[in-house]
C-alpha cells in the first residue's frame, strides 16, 4: 500500500479510519497541553509520567484481572499522579534538583512496574498478554471504544481548558502576581498538571512510555517558534500534532513493519526541525540573515561615517574627493559604494566619490543620535 | 547458593558500583536526566553496529553505542545554544528521536535477527551467567562481568586520578577554568564515562535499571551528606546493597531482577527521603513548623517591647491585636512563658529582663537587615524550641 492508496482507504477501511482518528486526536491534546508543559519548563515531565504509570497499569490488572483499556488506564493515571507530586515534594521539600527527581521517580516506578509485569507474567491467568504493548505501544490494536474514550478526555480537557483559560495563562507567566489576586494558585496548579498527566496517560497505549515524552513536546517545540501568543500556540501545537499523527500513521501503514509510534515521532522532530530552522522570527536561517543584513549595514554607516569626517573639513559638502582614499579604510567596497549610490547618499563620478546633502544630513543625524544616547 | 546465582549478585554489585561513581556527578552537576538520554539513544549505536558487524557480542557495537552517547550531548548542547528551546526540551526531544530511529532500523532490516527492543530496554540479569567469556577453551567466567569490572577499574583509576579537577569543575567552573582545568574537557569525560558505562550496563540489566542505578543511590547519599568523598561512599553502599537485596527479592517473587533492584533503590530511596535527620521530609516539616512558631514569637515580643501601655499587653487583647487564633496564640504565649522571655500578672504580659535583652537584641539584628544572626540567637536564649 502507498501513501495514496492509505488516504482513500482511509475513509472506508475499519481499521484505518479508527487508527487515524486515534493518532490525530492524541496528537492534537498532546499538542495543546504540551504547550502548558513546555511553557513551565516541566518538558521531562513527560517522560518521567509516562514511565510512571507503568506499575499503575499493572496493579489495575492485578486488581481487576480485567484487560479494559479503561481500568488500566485509571490506574497509570493514579499512579501517573502520585509519581508527579511525589516530583513535587522532592523538589520543595529537600536540596534536590529537578532531574534529580524526575530520573529517580522515572527508573524506580518504571523498574517496580516491570518488577509487577514480570510477576503478572509467572501467574496462571492466560488473560495477562498484551499489558506490555503499553510499555511500546501499539497503535494497531487502538478499537472504536478506544477513540472513544480518547474523544470524550480530549473534549473534557479542552472545556477545562478553555473554562480556565484566563487562569491557566496568568499563572504560567507571573505565578507571583496570580497569588496576589487572589487566585486558588494551587487549585489551577494541579489541575492544569492533572490534564498533562491525562493526556500522557491517554497516549500509551498507542505510542508506548518512551515515545510519550516526544509526542508531547514536539509539536510545542514547533509551535512555540511561530509564534509569541500563548493561544496561537496552543492552536498551532494542536494542528500540528494531530498532523504527525495522521502523517505518521499514513507512512507506518504504507510500509512493512514499521511500528507507527517511532513514525509519529519522528514526523514530529521534522516539524521541530523545519520550525528550528524556517520560522521566519527566530528560526536559525532568518537569524543568521538579519546577523549578516545588520553586520552589512553597520560596515555601511562606517563608510558614510569616514565618508563624513573628510567632508567636513570642505566648505562645499558635495566637492567631489577621489575614490582611491577610501582605500585604506576597512569597511569600503565596491559594492557598499554602489549601496550607498542606490540610498542616494552620494553620487559617484568615474574614480570621485561627492555627498550629496541627503547623505550628510543622514551623517549627521547619526551623531546626532549618539549623542541623544550619551 | 549455587555458582550462578553467586554470579549474577557478583555482576549485579559490579554493575552498581560502576554506575554509582558517574551518577554521583551526574546528579551534582544537575545532569542526571543525561543518563536517561544516553540510555535511549545509544540504540541507533547498536543497531548500526550490529549491520556492520553482524554480531551482537562485538566491541565495536560497545564503542558506536557510546559514541551515539556522545552524540546525543553534543546535539542537545546544539540546540540548547540556539537558545530557541530550554535544555529540558532539548533532551526530551533528542532521546526520542533518536530512539525511534533505532527502532525504525530494527524493524526494516534485522526483524529476522535477535535484536530485540524489549532486551535492550529492560534487560535480564538472569541470562547473563549464560554469555560466558572463553579463552582458549577455557571458561573465564561471564563475558558480562568481565566487560563491567573493566569499566568499573577504568571509572575508579579515572575518579582516583582526577578526583581534584572533577572536584573544582563540578562545583565552580569558573574557578577550575581559573585554574587551568578545562570544565569542557571534564563534562565530555564525565559524560565519555557515563556513556560507556550505560552501554556496558545495559546490555546486563536493561537501559532503565541504568538509570536507576545512576541516580538512585546518588540522590539518596546527597540526602545524607554533603562530603563528596563521603557522598561517593554512600552511594557505592547503596548500590550494592539494593543489587543483592533485590536480588533476593526477585528471587522471591520469581520476578524481573532488574525491575527488583529498582524497586529496592525506590525503597531506600523513600525510606531516607521520610527520615533522613537533616533533609529528610519529616525533620524538614518539622522544621519548618518550628520556624514558623518561632517567627511568631519573636513578633510578638518585639509588640511587647513597643507598648508600655497596658491595655496593649492585656492577654485577651493581644488575640485581637495580632490577629492570631486561640490556638496558635497559647502555643506562643506558652512557649514564651516557658522560656522565661516574659511574665503573666493580672492578666497583663510583660517582658522579663531576659525578654526585654532578647528583643532588643533581635531588633538590633532586624533593623541592620542581618536577620541571619537570630538562629544562633536562639540557641543563646532558648531552653524550649517551638
Amino acid at each position: 500500500m502507498n501513501i495514496q492508496e492509505y488516504f482513500e482507504l482511509v475513509w472506508t477501511d475499519y481499521t484505518l479510519r479508527t487508527i487515524t482518528l486515534g493518532t490525530a486526536v492524541l496528537g492534537a491534546i498532546c499538542g495543546m497541553l504540551g504547550s502548558f508543559a513546555v511553557l513551565r519548563k516541566e518538558s521531562l515531565l513527560g517522560d518521567a509520567i509516562s514511565h510512571a504509570a507503568l506499575p499503575g497499569i499493572a496493579i489495575a490488572f492485578l486488581i481487576t484481572g480485567a484487560k479494559d483499556s479503561g481500568t488500566l488506564l485509571l490506574g497509570a493515571l493514579v499512579s501517573g499522579l502520585i509519581g508527579t507530586f511525589w516530583i513535587r515534594g522532592i523538589t520543595s521539600k529537600t536540596h534536590l534538583k529537578s532531574d534529580t527527581a524526575l530520573g529517580i521517580i522515572l527508573s524506580v516506578f518504571f523498574g517496580f512496574g516491570m518488577l509487577l509485569l514480570t510477576f503478572i507474567q509467572k501467574q496462571p491467568n492466560a488473560n495477562q498478554a498484551g499489558l506490555d504493548k503499553y510499555l511500546f505501544g501499539q497503535a494497531a490494536t487502538l478499537v472504536e471504544s478506544d477513540v472513544n474514550l480518547m474523544i470524550i478526555v480530549t473534549g473534557i480537557s479542552l472545556f477545562v481548558m478553555l473554562l480556565f483559560w484566563k487562569e491557566f495563562k496568568i499563572l504560567l507567566f507571573d505565578a507571583d502576581y496570580t497569588k496576589t489576586l487572589g487566585f486558588n494558585t494551587k487549585f489551577i496548579d494541579v489541575l492544569i498538571t492533572f490534564l498533562i498527566v491525562l493526556a500522557i496517560v491517554l497516549g500509551l497505549q498507542t505510542v508506548g512510555v518512551v515515545l510519550m515524552s516526544a509526542i508531547l513536546l514536539a509539536p510545542a517545540a514547533a509551535a512555540r517558534q511561530w509564534t509569541n501568543s500563548l493561544g496561537t500556540m496552543v492552536v498551532l501545537a494542536g494542528i500540528i500534532g494531530a498532523f504527525s499523527g495522521v502523517f505518521g500513521t499514513a507512512i507506518s501503514a504504507s510500509q512493512n513493519n514499521l511500528s507507527t509510534g517511532p513514525v509519529i515521532v519522528l514526523v514530529a522532530g521534522a516539524f521541530v526541525l523545519f520550525s528550528f530552522i524556517f520560522s521566519p522570527k527566530r528560526g536559525i536561517l532568518f537569524r543568521e540573515i538579519r546577523f549578516r543584513k545588520n553586520r552589512t549595514d553597520l560596515k555601511l554607516m562606517k563608510t558614510l561615517q569616514f565618508m563624513y569626517g573628510v567632508v567636513q573639513d570642505h566648505e562645499n559638502i558635495s566637492h567631489p574627493h577621489a575614490i582611491r582614499i577610501l582605500n585604506n579604510f576597512q569597511g569600503y567596497t565596491r559594492g557598499s559604494l554602489k549601496k550607498l549610490e542606490n540610498e542616494g547618499w552620494i553620487a559617484v563620478e568615474g574614480q570621485q566619490w561627492a555627498m550629496t546633502p541627503k547623505g550628510y544630513k543622514r551623517a549627521q543625524e547619526m551623531y546626532n543620535k549618539k549623542a541623544e544616547n550619551e | 547458593m549455587s555458582n550462578p546465582q553467586i554470579e549474577i549478585q557478583l555482576i549485579a554489585a559490579v554493575v552498581a558500583m560502576a554506575c554509582a561513581i558517574p551518577g554521583v556527578f551526574l546528579v551534582l552537576r544537575k545532569m542526571a536526566l543525561i543518563s536517561d538520554a544516553i540510555s535511549h539513544s545509544i540504540l541507533p549505536g547498536i543497531v548500526i553496529g550490529f549491520f556492520i558487524t553482524q554480531d551482537l557480542n562485538s566491541p565495536l557495537l560497545i564503542l558506536l553505542a557510546a559514541l551515539f552517547g556522545v552524540i546525543t550531548v553534543v546535539m542537545v548542547e546544539a540546540i540548547q545554544k540556539t537558545g530557541l528551546v530550554k535544555e529540558d526540551t532539548a533532551i526530551g526531544l533528542v532521546f526520542p528521536v533518536l530512539f525511534s530511529v533505532g527502532v525504525i532500523l530494527i524493524a526494516k532490516n534485522a526483524s529476522d535477527v535477535h535484536l530485540d527492543i524489549d532486551a535492550v530496554l529492560l534487560g535480564e540479569l538472569a541470562f547473563a551467567p549464560f554469555d560466558r567469556l572463553i579463552v582458549t577453551g577455557a571458561d573465564w567466567g561471564p563475558k558480562s562481568l568481565w566487560i563491567m569490572g573493566s569499566i568499573l577499574l577504568l571509572t575508579l583509576s579515572l575518579l582516583v586520578l582526577f578526583f581534584k579537577e572533577l572536584k573544582v569543575s563540578t562545583f565552580d567552573a569558573g574557578l577550575s577554568s581559573a585554574l587551568g582545568i578545562s570544565p569542557v574537557i571534564m563534562h565530555y569525560g564525565l559524560m565519555s564515562v557515563s556513556s560507556i558505562t550505560v552501554v556496558g550496563a545495559f546490555d546486563a540489566v536493561g537501559a532503565i535499571l541504568v538509570v536507576a542505578l545512576m541516580i538512585a543511590p546518588a540522590a539518596t547519599a546527597y540526602l545524607l551528606t554533603e562530603d563528596l568523598k563521603k557522598m561517593i561512599g554512600l552511594s557505592l553502599l547503596f548500590g550494592v546493597v539494593s543489587a543483592i537485596s533485590g536480588y533476593w527479592a526477585a528471587n522471591f517473587l520469581d520476578a524481573s531482577i532488574s525491575g527488583s533492584i529498582a524497586t529496592t533503590l525506590g525503597v531506600i530511596f523513600l525510606m531516607i527521603y521520610l527520615f533522613a535527620p537533616k533533609r529528610g521530609l519529616i525533620s524538614v516539616l518539622y522544621r519548618q513548623k518550628q520556624q514558623r512558631i518561632e517567627v511568631s514569637l519573636i513578633t510578638f515580643l518585639l509588640h511587647l517591647n513597643r507598648h508600655e501601655e497596658e491595655s496593649e499587653r492585656h492577654i485577651n487583647h493581644l488575640q485581637e491585636h495580632i490577629n492570631w487564633r486561640a490556638v496558635r496564640a497559647r502555643t506562643v504565649l506558652n512557649l514564651a512563658e516557658k522560656n522565661n522571655l516574659v511574665q503573666i500578672t493580672n492578666n497583663v504580659v510583660s517582658l522579663t529582663e531576659k525578654g526585654l535583652a532578647f528583643t532588643e537584641k533581635s531588633l538590633a539584628y532586624i533593623i541592620n537587615n542581618r536577620d541571619e544572626k537570630i538562629e544562633p540567637m536562639k540557641e543563646d536564649f532558648f531552653l524550649f524550641r517551638g
